[in-house]
């Protein structure tokens, strides 16, 4: 089953009778699909499944797509030359792949209402070519916290994460709650990195976390560098992050959550060709595939992998919602009552920590 | 045998030579660096360097060298003044970041109101919180004789905290949705700093930029002041005898600096950033030291220093994007300029003489 969630907010109905005249209905006979990455694709992490997910595209179609991408692109007036260059280039479709892109995505698209634009984890649509996508990575964080619960020893668990942004947010919570759930006694303690890619500042986060006596490490950035600071002390172990990260398997990476942008890129570029493109706010997680949990390894023992893969299963299936009442906020106040699921609004925005978590969120 | 002999003067010729040697150096071996990756070397050396300026798109282009190049000389203007007296602000970062702080805190202070007062208290505000952070590293080496390299440069990461601090505290925007970041001040026109001729990429900073050269050349080459950072940076001795008050040129040199990286700052935060953002600061304090270099210290020099190196930004981007070349490649492609810069340099001081073995 697939889901999609479609804002109908004013901004996005008004958007989609403009983009019909825009781009559907038109079928092309061949696209150029362009990509603006935030790091390197080297850094095995989120820019390399991006730009797997750019190669896959081309799999697809073959010479019906031409590919081309921009690494290490830094926010702000940066961004914005590159998207202009790529649209005066003959860009028909720029995917910017950070959330520091968001304004720079909707300047640029304003001048250019032919060329479509993709965002990945904003959420602003100001004009009807300007579509938004993400992935339900906070299903993966609930997955890594019940491995986390279970296999702690210090009861002490670590989170690096890289800018106080309601998506970094979600995965805390998601990965704290679902550790408590097994394991009423753990601790989470959070650093922020404020990079997304810096291996060095990265490291040193994971080994801030080790020396509180931290014995299992979720990060939320994108290179293999915290895994490979786990790797130097005995009984750490971690998760790959945004890609498999096998090369750490026989290391500290007992599982990992590996986004899988290929099809709903594939899916956008072959509406572009067939002309059945429209404007949409694509929010998708392990059901519909875009979240993917990489092999859980035998360093776990076999009732802690079969327990999370039920998990797994039950968020697939849609029998099971990882933010499910009751939930109280850091400060007591209730959120959702029993049985309630979160509201998407409320996940888009979060900036709240829930009952437990020790320490602030940076303001 | 090759031998290096000192000169007793430096060498005009070489001083005029060696940036002109270094680029056409950088251009040879860059070109060998991308053969080797498999690409066309002229194609990738045509398309960093002129087609920025006189290619398909240089309407376009032309208007982002200067909006790239407007902070960057403005930077190194104000280091400029320093270098040559020996005084060494590795810090303009920092300063950078300040002023942009400073100055953005002041409109959006004030937000919604419209007064055309507001953005020159903005510019006023940005060049004091560069002035200001470049003050700290002055005063404690005029007081306590600190290393000013290694306080300014320190100051950066102090800088880079109460950045983040900013985007996601003081000055968050309200309405973001939880997400850092200031609002955006392309749409608060009292506060922004918007291209002033459609098409161009000329803002107030790129007319600051050349109008700071312009009084950087004059200052250096008719007034006093200037004279008196020269000599101190050649002959430190006589500068004292002559009068020169070595505290008063520190604490002058790295206000100037200071007030002018703040500028830039707040020219950027306004106008091509647009908003406040943790990592709103991308390199042109760290970036404005090679350009000051580059360009002799001399503030006209700089200004085609700035403009050239915009161009291996803008054409190495373009590099990346049309022929594919990964960004570290062109990354080493900027550092070579530096290295063969620096190399060439040992000429204007030295001359390369040929010894006969056993002859010392």
């Amino acid at each position: 089953m697939l889901r999609r969630t479609l804002l109908t907010s004013a901004a996005a109905g008004f958007g989609l009778a403009l983009a019909g005249a825009a781009a559907a209905g038109e079928p092309m006979d061949k696209v150029k699909a362009c990509f603006v990455y935030v790091g390197p694709i080297g850094d095995g992490g989120w820019t390399y499944q991006h730009h797997d997910g750019a190669l896959q595209v081309q799999a697809a179609y073959g010479d019906k797509v031409e590919l081309q991408w921009q690494e290490s692109v830094p926010d702000g007036a940066d961004a914005e030359r590159v998207l202009t260059q790529m649209a005066l280039g003959g860009c028909n479709i720029i995917f910017t792949t950070s959330f520091g892109y968001m304004d720079a995505t909707n300047a640029v698209a304003a001048k250019f209402p032919n060329v479509m634009f993709e965002h990945a984890t904003g959420f602003k649509r100001d004009h009807p070519n300007v579509s938004t996508y993400n992935a339900r990575f906070y299903e993966g964080r609930a997955v890594q916290g019940t491995i986390a619960g279970r296999m702690t020893k210090s009861n002490k668990i670590g989170y690096i994460a890289s800018f106080p942004i309601p998506e970094v947010i979600m995965g805390i919570n998601s990965y704290y709650l679902h550790a408590k759930k097994v394991n009423p006694d753990v601790e989470v303690s959070v650093v922020w990195a404020y990079t997304w890619f810096d291996p060095a500042k990265e490291a040193d986060a994971a080994k801030a976390l080790i020396d509180q006596g931290v014995d299992v490490i979720a990060a939320h950035t994108d290179s293999t560098a915290p895994l490979a600071e786990a790797a130097k002390t005995p009984g750490v172990i971690g998760f790959g992050q945004a890609s498999d990260m096998a090369e750490y398997k026989d290391g500290p990476r007992v599982s990992s959550i590996i986004d899988n942008w290929g099809p709903y890129y594939v899916k956008r570029v072959g509406a572009l060709l067939d002309g059945s493109y429209e404007q949409i706010d694509a929010w998708e997680g392990i059901a519909g595939g875009e979240v993917l949990i990489g092999e859980i390894t035998d360093a776990v023992p076999a009732d802690v992998k079969a327990e999370a893969e039920a998990l797994r299963d039950a968020i697939a299936a849609g029998t099971y919602h990882p933010f499910t009442g009751p939930i109280n906020k850091q400060d007591g106040s209730a959120w959702l009552a029993d049985g309630q699921t979160a509201p998407d609004g409320d996940l888009l925005g979060m900036g709240f920590y829930v009952e437990g978590i020790n320490g602030d969120i940076p303001q | 045998m090759l031998r290096l002999e000192k000169r007793p003067n430096p060498s005009k010729f070489w001083l005029y030579a060696t940036p002109v040697v270094a680029v056409v150096m950088t251009m040879i071996v860059g070109g060998m660096l991308f053969a080797f990756m498999g690409k066309n070397p002229v194609e990738v050396i045509r398309t960093i360097f002129w087609d920025p300026m006189f290619g398909e798109f240089a309407f376009y282009l032309r208007g982002q060298l200067l909006v790239k190049a407007g902070p960057l000389i403005l930077i190194a203007i104000g280091l400029s003044l320093g270098f040559r007296a020996g005084i060494w602000n590795i810090g303009a970062e920092g300063q950078y970041i300040m002023g942009a702080i400073c100055g953005a805190a002041v409109g959006l202070a004030v937000y919604p109101t419209e007064s055309r007062l507001i953005y020159p208290a903005m510019v006023i505000a940005g060049a004091l919180g560069g002035w200001a952070w470049g003050m700290i590293p002055a005063i404690l080496k005029t007081r306590f004789n600190t290393n000013e390299i290694l306080v300014s440069l320190m100051l950066v990461y102090v800088a880079q905290t109460i950045l983040a601090k900013a985007s996601t505290g003081f000055l968050k925007n309200p309405e973001g949705m939880g997400f850092p970041g200031s609002r955006n001040f392309s749409s608060y026109p009292a506060a922004a700093n918007p291209e002033l001729v459609a098409g161009t990429g000329i803002h107030w900073g790129v007319v600051a930029a050349f109008a700071v050269a312009i009084v950087g050349w004059v200052l250096l080459s008719r007034h006093i002041i200037g004279f008196q950072i020269k000599l101190s940076g050649q002959a430190p001795r006589a500068a004292r005898f002559h009068g020169v008050n070595p505290s008063r040129l520190v604490v002058l040199c790295m206000g100037i600096s200071g007030a002018l990286a703040g500028l830039a700052g707040l020219f950027e935060v306004t106008g091509p950033a647009g908003q406040i953002t943790i990592d709103f600061n991308v390199g042109y304090g760290f970036t404005a030291i090679i350009v000051a270099f580059l360009g002799r210290l001399n503030p006209i020099g700089i200004v085609f220093a700035g403009i050239l190196m915009a161009l291996t930004y803008v054409g190495g981007e373009m590099a990346a994007t049309n022929l594919g070349l990964p960004a570290a490649a062109i990354q080493v492609f900027q550092g070579m300029l530096l290295f063969f810069l620096l190399g060439v340099d040992v000429l204007t001081n030295f001359r390369i003489r040929t010894a006969i073995l056993g002859v010392k």
